[in-house]
């Protein structure tokens, strides 16, 4: 695989205080957010957050209430969709179905007035690209889904845009293609090098593709950052509830200094965790969260690296490879969940069974 | 494997017998007459009377003397304007339904586009006679307005006064296919085209339209195939002038009381419209391929 060029400084494209209203319908409330040049950005959030507006407002077929959108410096405010230095993947492909996959791909090329053997040239070169070698005679309304979308991104790199807009690309695969695609799409984007920004409602999709994310509820961004820090510093319960999986046990805080904040969390008792370790979030009460794989099911003999609590299993999802847990542990009301890989040798735990839970207190989000 | 072919034999025959009352009255009903006309194109005229004798006779004198070939002639050139003129007239209706009303509303405009079948055909034409006379509203108001000293002669009773009343007539016949073929387009293919660089009115060119076709060729047939034979519209509204061929079938028909030339002339008609719809069809089909 080609290795990911350093992304550069520059900005590519900048949001500054971007509101859109539709009557009294607050849509976007406030963006203000820089990509960067030859960056994979994700807009990650639940479906009518604005993400798809925000990214339609990059590409010019959205305008904006107030603010500023700049791409590549320039402020997008005067500039009509066909003169923007973008190009988009659309969430239905929007391949013309009146012609064949090489006059989709050749479709932006019109105004260029190549001759007939640059262009045929380059459209071969673009279906190659992305996997569609000798597909262009083919009428594009006999093409798969998954073929669809490659001849749509083919039709939109030929034009060697400074940004690609994706649109929930993946999202009418199937499973076994939209993993596919998801690895096609990291390596085109290492392989052509512009900015990709990507709009998904998929946690996952996100987390494996960019190199960083915008996590968006009802029009704001709630956490931007790259995918290991909002995995494991999510700064709100509701982004950590997003992403993932999120156990949440209610705590309370005892004492705090400038290196450590003491916390008596229900199940776990007293615990120390570092000032890195707390999230801000005014919205909910107290509480200590932390991710279903940094605990760990102690066997037999076992003994825990830091600490350990006793828990009674109340339930067991077995998914080959791994099996998912909920136990309860002693002095909790609500089960949270654990996930352990299935070690050969070691048998999966059943309902009912007492069970031995090490832990470790920097692991943790403390949720304020 | 028997069975199954067993099967697939009552099947067939169930649906054969589902059929057999809708295929027995389109025979009677459509056939018949047709092959009636066939045949007695093919026989000789006598006085009061047909003579049962085969000839080629009434197809010469339809397609040699000048007169039914004149009118023929201005029969394709009648609904060769009006059909133009109705498409090029829907297609912007169709256009603004489709593309600038709020869908909650687009059934309204519908209902309101075929207002005019509410009332008969008949007092439809009669209507555009009151507009379009010597003494009617058209030329009263321009006369009001000053605009000009004595009424206008070119409206009424001519083929101008044909084309006009024809293609009101047929509008919602070319409207509704292109409303529809405009509302099956993706609204994202033309968000593309624009993405794609190009401007509104070339992407109307390379995508709407193209994507239109099967609608505007539906008009096209639509009101092309009715209005050649049309009898009412040119008898009342087209004076010596206007004449069209339906008038000739009738006027051989009902009052020289010749059935065989008649009948030549509805199936030389029909065979030309049916030519000309299989030479348009053949020229459009590229649009008509291909689009789900």
């Amino acid at each position: 695989m080609i290795p990911k060029s350093p992304i550069s400084d520059k900005p590519m494209i900048e949001f500054r205080d971007v509101h859109k209203w539709y009557g009294d319908y607050h849509a976007l409330r406030g963006i203000s957010a820089t990509i960067r040049e030859g960056e994979f950005f994700s807009l990650l959030g639940p479906s009518g957050c604005g993400k798809t507006t925000l990214l339609r407002t990059i590409a010019g077929f959205e305008g904006i209430s107030e603010g500023v959108v700049l791409v590549d410096g320039r402020d997008m405010a005067d500039v009509p969709a066909n003169k923007r230095p973008t190009n988009m993947v659309f969430q239905s492909y929007a391949i013309f179905p009146h012609l064949t996959v090489a006059e989709n791909v050749a479709f932006g090329l019109r105004r260029q007035r190549l001759p007939k053997a640059d262009l045929a040239q380059r459209v071969e070169e673009a279906l190659t690209m992305v996997g569609l070698k000798g597909y262009g005679a083919r009428a594009a309304h006999a093409l798969s889904g998954g073929q669809r979308q490659r001849v749509a991104l083919a039709r939109a790199l030929i034009l060697k845009p400074k940004v690609l807009l994706l649109d929930e690309p993946l999202s009418a695969l199937d499973k076994k293609m939209r993993e596919q695609m998801q690895v096609e799409l990291i390596r085109l984007q290492r392989q052509v090098g512009i900015t990709f920004v990507l709009v998904t409602h998929d946690q996952e999709e996100a987390l494996v593709m960019s190199d960083r994310i915008a996590v968006m509820f009802e029009g704001e961004i709630a956490q931007l950052s790259d995918a290991e820090t909002l995995y494991r510093r999510p700064n709100s319960r509701r982004v950590a509830e997003f992403i993932g999986t999120m156990n949440f046990l209610p705590a309370e805080v005892v004492s705090e200094t400038e290196h450590a904040v003491e916390v008596e969390a229900q199940g776990f008792g007293r615990l120390t965790v570092t000032p890195d370790q707390v999230a801000d979030d005014a919205d909910t009460g107290t509480a200590v969260g932390f991710r279903p794989e940094i605990l760990t099911l102690l066997y037999e003999g076992q003994t825990a690296a830091d600490r350990e609590v006793s828990a009674t299993v109340e339930e067991v999802v077995y998914y080959g490879d791994m099996t998912y847990y909920d136990v309860r542990i002693d002095g909790t009301e609500k089960p949270i969940r654990l996930s352990a890989r299935n070690v050969f040798g070691r048998p999966v735990f059943d309902l009912g069974m007492r069970v031995r839970v090490g832990w470790s207190p920097g692991a943790l989000i403390l949720f304020r | 494997m028997a069975r199954r072919a067993q099967g697939a034999e009552a099947e067939a025959k169930g649906g054969l017998l589902l059929i057999a009352p809708p295929a027995i009255y389109a025979l009677l009903l459509l056939l018949a007459p047709l092959l009636l006309l066939v045949v007695y194109s093919f026989l000789t005229d006598g006085y009061l009377e047909i003579v049962r004798d085969f000839t080629f006779a009434n197809y010469h004198e339809a397609w040699t003397n000048p007169l039914y070939r004149g009118v023929m002639l201005r029969s394709l050139i009648v609904s060769l304007l009006v059909t133009v003129a109705t498409v090029l007239l829907a297609f912007p209706v169709a256009y603004f339904v489709s593309f600038h009303v709020e869908p909650s509303r687009k059934s309204t405009w519908l209902f309101l586009i075929t207002i005019p079948f509410w009332t008969s055909y008949l007092i439809r034409v009669f209507l555009w006679k009151v507009i379009l006379g010597y003494n009617g509203v058209l030329n009263a108001g321009l006369m009001k307005f000053g605009l000009i000293s004595e009424p206008l002669t070119f409206l009424l009773y001519n083929t101008n006064s044909v084309v006009i009343t024809l293609a009101h007539a047929y509008a919602p016949f070319a409207i509704l296919p292109i409303f529809v073929a405009l509302e099956k387009i993706d609204r994202s293919l033309l968000e593309a085209s624009q993405d794609l660089g190009e401007s509104r009115i070339v992407t109307f060119g390379r995508v709407t339209l193209p994507l239109a076709m099967p609608g505007v060729v539906a008009a096209v047939l639509i009101v092309f195939i009715p209005t050649i034979g049309d009898y009412v519209t040119p008898q009342l509204v087209g004076g010596p002038e206007g004449r069209m061929v339906a008038n000739l079938i009738q006027l051989q028909y009902l009052r020289l009381d010749n059935y065989p030339l008649g009948s030549a002339l509805a199936i030389s008609a029909m065979g030309i419209v049916a030519v000309i719809s299989a030479i348009f069809l053949l020229f459009t089909r590229r649009y008509l391929k291909g689009t789900k």
